[in-house]
């Protein structure tokens, strides 16, 4: 027979508003309020998934956030598939799709349902007892344990979704809209303090909005119509914004906080195109009121894991907000008062109630008699020691504890019942409070954490405080806002308040059993099977720390971080270890305190946006006239120019062929341009470079190379003397910002009495750069009106010319040892001159060339890349270019460290030409050098850090670093490749026109 | 990530600024007049303390000013900020 399980009407629920979704393939209806949990729950359904490690069938156990069994994957095999959703968190729409995930072929057939029996093999530590060795098997075990544990499956296509960030910056931020937080956010924004408002739920009021009962008054009106009219008023409040269906992730230091605000989630997947799914809030507070409540505990004993066994609040919950009843025969077991506030619940209701089992003796709690003259059997002094029912609990067996519960006692009694509703007490939220440098402190009385030192202007306050009950939040909530917001009066001093709350409890952290041990399996971690076995073998086996515990066993590491268990699992070891719960600590919370997804976290940076990229002035160019492009740093270079089809290698040798043989063209516009101005510019040079400066001649320019402290080659480049007091200096591409950044150190911290001024100006410039025998009669034709004669316009010298009525710079510099010009123009004017070039350039066939035959071109003349052949560890003297090193200047930077007893080695690594034997081999760029292949081990003598085929030489270069290879000239050395050796000669790293005749030419 | 209060600009988002190790480490005015290891001493030393340190720091993203601050490092807790050549805060 069907059960009526939709009870009285909620008004959170429209129950005109019918909603049908899909649970495991079948088809089931809810209303629009419900989430998954409670719309399953009220057909009936418990059983939703398998656990971690037996495979025991689960049911719901919980309301909300802190949920460990009922993880669900929702839309299987879409691109908006999601897997750990918590089904009573997520609310449901029509066409909704969820299946479990922890289940193998099928939750209700589950072949992993066999490690149950087979449970005295899997104690803890057991997965690293068995499938840490041997290593190599490791992904034969990784196959088996994901198959039969699910964890849930990834997406395979992209996420159709748009995620964003938002920076919130406020006054006051109030985490968790319950009663206390109300009150909190109202007092701060009446107050004038800039105020947000946050909770998970898509609900304000916390658990006080579904109060109905006559035992909690405020004002002598319902605890829960007091509130909402409390509600009512804040949403009229200017300064303070409420964000609902939020969930704050992480607590950083200085009030730094991560929230999620979900903003597509309960709606139908075809409503969802072009809106914001989640929105990362980055909300920094100057102050934070934490009132996140407090999550109720469950009771550890035999069996207590069955599908219809929840925890007494969410069976209240149910009842009140959703109008769902758990089961038809409920029973309730508890060690404190809170079950008899779930009893009043269910009988208002009209929702049966077997019996409550109490672990206390007679206490004088009011809730107590108010629900045994309702003729509710309570069970005073008793526990339940096992229950029974695979897939849904259908019995309970109860027995008396002794005097000091540590022993049952008596003849075991059988209650029958399809729900059973377990109260351990409360636990404080402290997650967000310890996230955030708080320290703890143990409260003996009722065996809880609550905050004791904040390390920044925060407060907690509320149950996650400690303060569970209406008169104590009313006595410390108002007082604690006072202080916090620093107010004189405020409201809610004189509350009256009617709370029939006891706060007796008797709490035993493992429940004696009639079995021993051994025997039994009292689940202390839901989601990843721990039991309090667990935890006691791995204390015998010499684990004393919480946190190896916690390794070792598993518990409190699955995707809820164990917010149900972890108080029962210091518990147990405290009592087992007879330490003090105080002394033991607790172990770390860490963001997030609920999983966020990886769209919330990236937001927008996906796809092209993923990365910013830099494009140079005459880009546009480029593709036009398809260029392969590199990533040099954050710009797109152009690489090369493929023509007619060619491949990359057939591409550079004909732009590197047409450069020497007539003309070519680079966008040299990346290269790192600093103005230096001020008059002690040239002394200021002199410091950064190794060379010297101060006799450079205006109009002149002058390659330098740049060290660290520790006399490593940093960066290099060409710089101009503009003017008496003015140089332009030029970076490597790659180098431009943190040259820029060092320089700039240097000046402010050790040399602040320098007049010295620096202005990056690498974006306001294009660069063209002409090179080439025919480069003159071409450039000259762009700017007619600039002598280019030799004696005028020399190599290493720059003039100031106009093309139209635009200024620009050329200098006559060269990286690639041919004749050859750069202009410097105006961003805006870089297309427009490049253009004038090729037009110029047509009848000499100019041939634009990208960033791989400028390496080619350079190698060929032995001019070296920073980055590519040094590494931070080649001084200019390793590099053989001790010409640049100035012997008369007192200091450079790094001058010290070239001779500290490490770099005057003589066997330090150095660059040196490589030549193959056979003219048509192309080294690899970073192949091993080596001498004697036979010497065991082989001796590493360094590494190929350029390697290309000349088009112009018609062979075989290289450049490499080898350890003493300046003495080397001549000497024959092997590279080692996979299925063969190379033979190569060191030589002289300039491999084409050694004097320097073409730049002149 | 914490809030750094530039003595230029005033309080900034750390991720804004870049650190740039320990502080008050004078460049020797005449390092060719050092042993070996008196220069490795001014390249290579470097403190790393748990608690109150002296460190430089830099408005990368802003007035790009050097600075120095005295950070707690055991809770990022800033005591002090003051500009480059000023004395460091006795207390
Ligand atoms: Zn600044």
């Amino acid at each position: 027979m069907k059960k009526k399980l939709r009870v009285k009407t909620s008004k959170f629920i429209d129950e005109t508003y019918k909603i049908s979704f899909r649970f495991n393939g079948k088809t089931y209806y809810g209303y629009k309020g419900d989430t998954l949990a409670s719309a399953l729950l009220a057909n009936d359904v418990h059983l939703v998934g398998r656990s971690f490690k037996y495979h025991r069938p689960r049911g719901i156990m919980t309301a909300g956030s802190e949920e460990p069994n009922a993880i669900v994957q929702l839309h299987k095999n879409t691109s908006r598939t999601e897997p750990n959703v918590r089904a009573t968190e997520i609310e449901i729409y029509e066409g909704l799709e969820a299946s479990s995930q922890n289940c193998w072929p099928s939750v209700n057939f589950d072949i992993g349902g066999i490690n149950n029996f087979l449970s005295p093999l899997l104690p803890a530590g057991f997965y690293y007892k068995t499938f840490m060795w041997p290593a190599s098997f490791w992904e034969k075990y990784e196959y088996f344990i994901r198959k039969s544990a699910g964890l849930g499956k990834s997406p395979t296509e992209p996420d159709p979704d748009i995620y964003e960030h938002k920076y919130i910056h406020c006054d006051v931020l109030v985490v968790g809209a319950g009663i206390s937080g109300i009150m909190a956010a109202k007092t701060a924004a009446k107050n004038g303090f800039k105020t947000l408002l946050v909770d998970e739920k898509p609900y304000l009021g916390g658990s006080t909005i579904y109060q109905n009962s006559e035992q909690f008054k405020i004002n002598n009106q319902i605890s829960s119509s007091w509130l909402e009219k409390e509600i009512n008023e804040i949403k009229k409040i200017k300064n303070l914004e409420i964000k609902i269906r939020t969930s704050v992730a992480a607590y950083h230091g200085y009030n730094f906080l991560l929230a999620r605000e979900n903003l597509t989630d309960h709606i139908p997947l075809e409503q969802r195109n072009n809106k914001t799914r989640h929105r990362l809030l980055k909300i920094r507070a100057k102050k934070v009121i934490t009132a996140t409540g407090s999550l109720e505990r469950p009771l550890i004993f035999d069996n207590n894991d069955r599908p219809g066994i929840l925890l007494s609040s969410a069976i209240e919950r149910y009842a009140n907000l959703y109008g769902v009843a758990c089961g038809e025969k409920n029973v309730l077991f508890t060690n404190n008062d809170s079950a008899y506030e779930t009893a009043i619940s269910l009988y208002q209701k009209g929702i049966n109630i077997e019996a409550i089992i109490d672990n206390r003796e007679e206490t004088d709690s009011k809730l107590i008699k108010e629900t045994e003259k309702n003729n509710i059997k309570v069970y005073k002094g008793y526990t339940v020691v096992d229950t029974y029912g695979y897939k849904r609990i259908n019995k309970v067996s109860i027995m008396q504890l002794s005097k000091d519960g540590q022993k049952t006692i008596g003849s075991k009694i059988s209650i029958s019942c399809d729900c059973l509703g377990i109260s351990g007490g409360w636990t404080p939220a402290v997650h967000l409070f310890t996230q955030s440098g708080g320290k703890l402190k143990f409260r003996n009385e009722d065996h809880v954490f609550i905050p004791n030192i904040y390390s920044s202007d925060q407060i907690s306050i509320g149950s996650c405080n400690g303060d569970f009950t209406l008169d104590e939040i009313s006595s410390t909530v108002p007082k604690t806002l006072k202080e916090f917001l620093n107010l004189k009066k405020i409201d809610y001093e004189d509350l009256e308040i009617k709370s029939s709350f006891n706060k007796s409890k008797r709490n035993i952290w493992l429940l004696p059993s009639d079995k021993i041990i051994g025997k039994t399996k009292p689940f202390v971690d839901y989601q990843n099977d721990a039991t309090a076995k667990d935890i006691k073998l791995a204390l015998r086996e010499g684990f004393r720390s919480i946190e190896h515990v916690k390794r070792y066993t598993t518990t409190g590491m699955g995707t809820d971080q164990g917010k149900l268990g972890n108080m029962h699992a210091l518990g147990i070891i405290s009592e087992t270890a007879g330490s003090k719960m105080g002394e033991l600590g607790t172990t770390t919370f860490r963001p997030p305190y609920t999983p966020l997804t990886f769209g919330t976290i990236v937001g927008r940076n996906v796809g092209e946006y993923f990365d910013v990229f830099r494009k140079t002035p005459i880009h546009g160019w480029h593709v036009e006239n398809k260029a392969e492009f590199e990533n040099v740093g954050q710009w797109k270079r152009a690489w090369y120019y493929p023509k007619n089809g060619e491949n990359m290698h057939d591409a550079v040798q004909r732009e590197s062929k047409a450069a020497r043989d007539s003309a070519g063209i680079l966008d040299a516009s990346t290269l790192g341009k600093i103005d230096i101005q001020g008059t002690d510019a040239s002394e200021f040079l002199n410091r950064v470079y190794t060379n010297a400066w101060s006799k450079l001649a205006i109009g002149k320019c002058r390659y330098g190379l740049m060290l660290n402290e520790d006399g490593m080659v940093y960066d290099d480049g060409v710089t101009t003397r503009l003017d008496e007091n003015h140089y332009i200096m030029t970076t490597t591409t790659g180098g431009a910002a943190t040259v820029l950044g060092k320089l700039e150190d240097y000046l402010q911290t050790e040399w602040p009495e320098l007049d010295v001024y620096l202005t990056s100006v690498t974006d306001h410039y294009a660069t063209v750069s002409v090179c080439g025998p025919n480069s003159k009669k071409i450039v000259s034709q762009v700017i007619p009106d600039l002598d280019f004669s030799d004696e005028n316009f020399p190599h290493m010298s720059f003039k100031n010319a106009k093309i139209g009525s635009i200024k620009c710079r050329v200098m006559r510099i060269s990286f690639t040892g041919e004749h050859s010009y750069e202009i410097n123009i105006q961003a805006n004017f870089g297309k427009s001159v490049w253009e004038k070039c090729m037009e110029a350039g047509k009848e000499f066939n100019i041939t634009p060339y990208g960033t791989e035959t400028m390496h080619l071109l350079r190698a060929e003349k032995g001019f070296i890349i920073v980055g590519q052949d040094t590494d931070a560890t080649m001084t200019p003297i390793d590099l053989q270019m001790d010409w640049i090193v100035s012997k008369k200047k007192y200091d450079f930077i790094g001058k010290r460290s070239l001779y500290r007893s490490d770099t005057i080695r003589e066997d330090r690594k150095q660059l040196v030409g490589l030549l193959t034997e056979n003219p048509d081999e192309v080294l690899e760029e970073g192949a091993q050098i080596v001498a004697d292949i036979k010497k065991s081990p082989v001796e590493m003598l360094g590494h190929v850090t350029s390697s290309y085929y000349s088009p112009n030489l018609k062979k075989s270069i290289a450049l490499g670093v080898v350890r003493g290879g300046k003495n080397m000239m001549g000497q024959k050395l092997i590279i080692p490749m996979e299925n063969k050796q190379i033979n190569v000669t060191v030589a002289d790293p300039v491999f084409f026109d050694k004097e320097n005749k073409r730049l002149n030419a | 990530m914490f809030v750094i209060n530039c003595p230029y600009c005033g309080e900034r988002e750390q991720s804004e600024f870049k650190a740039g190790g320990e502080a008050h480490i004078v460049r020797p005015k005449q390092p060719t007049e050092l042993s070996d290891d008196q220069w490795a001493e001014y390249l290579f030393m470097r403190k790393n303390i748990k608690g109150i340190q002296f460190e430089r720091w830099v408005h990368t993203h802003g007035c790009r000013k050097w600075f120095n601050v005295v950070r707690d490092t055991s809770n990022d807790v800033i005591t002090a900020v003051y500009k480059m050549g000023e004395k460091p805060p006795t207390k």
